[in-house]
């Protein structure tokens, strides 16, 4: 792989490999020197034209255990505040020799153009509406290890997923690796068209959580209101929040799942947030390993040897 | 001025077509027959000799734009391309809505390599708010308003324009989209644009304003123009119009008709256009538009843009495409239509709705003015940005090969394209 900027046209067989090499990194993270040379000499950059913690931060970790430098990049004290172009800035930055762009856009497809431009490899990290694939294969891959697979599991993914990258990427990922998704949402905040997608939809939460395996909750925003896509916050979490008693819905063993950051009281209950079977921090968690992981194929001793 | 024959071509114009070669003398067409000389002879074997091509949809972008085009550029890409008259659109800067920018416009046409028209914007600055001093341009000779770029939202306003254009004996066109629910939809709404995460704008926006203004031509007695229709419904609804009888044209585009949603994908913004590029069927319905009549004439819609504003993502990028050096040559390669229909829908008929029949579309006959194009049908040729001579490179057709190229261009009998050169 030379980029990795969606999950959509990635077939099983490398969700697979990035997964299985997830689980080495994640030993190493395990050990008490949390770090290898694997990428030694190569120089990863972040390009955020958009806020992030978790994300950012999560990349950072995993350059780092993975021994690359790391060059930053605060797009709000930078040229681009003084009207430089989105070309001009990524070859400015690749002029400096960089091995790696990780990217994140408020608009979909940035990534797509980056890697137009310049030969480091590219990751997205988010972009507009449309993908975030790493925060698929860490949802993959947290599922994985809480359920022991993704095929024929069934999960549902709840709330806003017209504006939601996570959903999408999300529906691709857990689709391709084999399992039943269903979309649950008030129309407005569904796609246009899932024409295409391999996927179900429903309006009715309570009528689908004691099916699932996984209960996937995306993060409402406040700003859907203004745009009259639900009356209000309080009339969505009475329909769409997973509140204490839609928990008792779910089957013992499944699991909720949540990207972060975590609206407590809007999407999920603040109680519900806490429960054992939340495993919205271990999502955090296997993100840096699968961030190596990702880091380690795109920059790792396979692609010098292609190189050379 | 040296006499010029056009030898061995095939004359195709509204009267119909024959074998014969056409001498050219001071701006005017002096003989049509066999055998002619001249000063300078201009081969036109295996050729269509022409009226020139009219487009009533051009971004000129001067004033104030200068970076992506001029004039002088817009109008050598119009004659590279066939055209011998184009109308400019209003969205300059400061936009066409008075007789000092109109002037300046006209002026700047007139040192141009093609004839060069304006139209006048319907409301002060294109804000949708206060009417233009349209008697003022009128009396310049702008017969032609639009607020292209946006339309007018108003329904009230528009209902006046079209009353009080009624009275000027002027042609309002409608650029149909309404912004409340076209929201800051970058393309089509529907399943391409769900996939790509990309804001959509429904066909809706198009339509709804289309039928208002059917409305309100029905309640004035006006004449509207549809500009760049690109939905099947807007096209079956100006059918319907045209059928109760109403005074209703409308316009569509060559890359409406041959381009779908689906090169949105590559999120390139070269691709961005408004109104968007639509789903096959929607295509499908624009030809069979042009093919049966309902659509009046095809329109360039010539957008350029400064390769540095397009190369932004792509809901940040202005909408846009260039299209007068590719309009004939993508029309002959995607519409199966007899060549004459051809030449109807992009020189007679457009000169027909701008009042210019007399010196742009009209019979190759003895006496006439001499704006010409030669064709051939035949020849293919691969679009290469960077040869085009528009000052901008956004092309969506770029490393396509297309079938149909021209060959010469006359404007008031001066050869302005001589095979496949500009001249000036």
């Amino acid at each position: 792989m030379k980029h990795l900027l969606g999950v959509a046209d990635l077939p099983a067989e490398d969700i697979d490999r990035l997964l299985t090499l997830t689980d080495s990194f994640a030993e190493v993270s395990r050990r008490r020197m949390p770090k290898v040379p694997a990428l030694q000499g190569r120089t990863v950059t972040w390009l955020f034209y958009e806020d992030s913690t978790r994300t950012r931060l999560s990349f950072e970790q995993a350059a780092k255990r993975l021994s690359a430098d790391t060059l930053s990049f605060s797009v709000s004290t930078s040229s681009v505040r003084k009207g430089e172009s989105l070309r001009d800035t990524v070859e400015t930055i690749e002029a400096m020799g960089v091995d790696c762009i990780v990217v994140r856009h408020r608009s979909a497809g940035v990534p797509h153009q980056i890697a137009g431009w310049v030969s480091a490899s590219v990751v997205n990290a988010g972009d507009g509406w449309h993908e975030h694939p790493t925060q698929a294969l860490l949802d993959c891959y947290t599922i994985r290890e809480h359920l022991g697979g993704l095929d024929g599991r069934r999960i549902a993914i709840v709330g806003d997923v017209k504006h939601s990258r996570v959903a999408r990427s999300d529906a691709w990922a857990f689709t391709t690796m084999g399992a039943e998704v269903t979309l649950v949402a008030p129309p407005t905040l569904l796609p246009p068209s899932t024409e295409g997608w391999p996927v179900r939809v429903s309006h009715d939460l309570d009528g689908v959580l004691a099916d699932v395996d996984a209960v996937y909750l995306l993060r409402m925003q406040q700003e859907r209101m203004t745009e009259a896509l639900i009356p209000s916050l309080r009339e969505y979490t009475a329909c769409y929040g997973l509140t204490r008693r839609r928990v008792d819905l779910l089957g013992d063993k499944a699991i909720v799942m949540h990207p972060g950051p975590m609206n407590r009281g809007v999407e999920i209950a603040a109680d519900v947030a806490d429960l054992p079977r939340s495993v919205v921090i271990d999502q955090v968690r296997n993100g840096v390993a699968v961030r190596m992981a990702v880091l380690f194929d795109l920059l790792g001793s396979g692609r010098d040897l292609e190189a050379k | 001025m040296k006499s010029i024959v056009i030898r061995g071509g095939e004359v195709v114009d509204a009267t119909g077509s024959r074998r014969a070669d056409v001498l050219v003398e001071e701006g005017r067409i002096t003989a049509v027959g066999s055998d002619l000389t001249a000063d300078v002879t201009l081969d036109a074997g295996g050729c269509v000799v022409a009226p020139g091509l009219v487009d009533l949809h051009t971004h000129l972008r001067q004033p104030g734009q200068e970076e992506a085009e001029t004039v002088e550029t817009g109008a050598r890409a119009a004659v590279l391309g066939g055209f011998t008259a184009v109308l400019a659109m209003p969205n300059t800067t400061p936009a066409i809505d008075s007789a000092g920018v109109a002037r300046e416009v006209l002026d700047l046409g007139r040192d141009a390599c093609c004839d060069v028209y304006t139209s006048g914007a319907i409301t002060v600055g294109r804000a949708g708010t206060q009417l233009a001093p349209m008697a003022e341009l009128a009396a310049l000779g702008v017969r032609f308003f639009t607020d292209d770029g946006t339309g007018v939202q108003d329904g009230r306003l528009m209902r006046r324009a079209l009353e009080y254009a009624r009275g000027l004996g002027v042609v309002l066109a409608q650029h149909c989209e309404d912004e409340a629910l076209a929201a800051d939809g970058a393309m089509n709404e529907g399943a391409v644009s769900a996939r790509l995460g990309v804001p959509g704008q429904p066909a809706e926006a198009e339509e709804v304003m289309v039928m208002r203004d059917i409305a309100l031509a029905r309640l004035t007695g006006g004449r509207v123009h549809f500009q760049h229709l690109s939905t099947r419904r807007s096209v079956a609804l100006v059918a319907a119009a045209k059928a109760e009888g109403l005074a209703v044209t409308c316009e569509a585009t060559p890359h409406h008709l041959a381009l779908t949603d689906e090169l949105c994908a590559s999120y390139d913004p070269v691709f961005k256009v408004n109104p968007p590029l639509r789903t096959a069927e929607d295509v499908a319905a624009v030809r069979a538009g042009l093919a049966d009549g309902t659509i009046d004439c095809i329109a360039t819609d010539h957008a350029p843009h400064a390769p540095e504003v397009k190369e932004q993502p792509f809901d940040e990028a202005p909408p846009g495409m260039l299209g007068l050096e590719t309009a004939l040559a993508v029309a002959l390669t995607y519409l199966d239509l007899p060549l004459a229909q051809l030449l109807a829908l992009l020189s007679w008929r457009p000169a027909g709705i701008l009042g210019i029949e007399d010196t742009h579309g009209g019979p190759i006959a003895e006496g006439r003015p001499a704006n010409l194009c030669v064709i051939d049908p035949s020849a293919t040729w691969t679009v290469e940005p960077e040869r085009l001579a528009s000052r901008s490179r956004n092309t969506p057709y770029a490393g396509m090969t297309l079938t149909g190229r021209v060959r010469h261009t006359l404007v008031a009998g001066e050869a302005v394209v001589i095979d496949a050169e500009c001249q000036r």
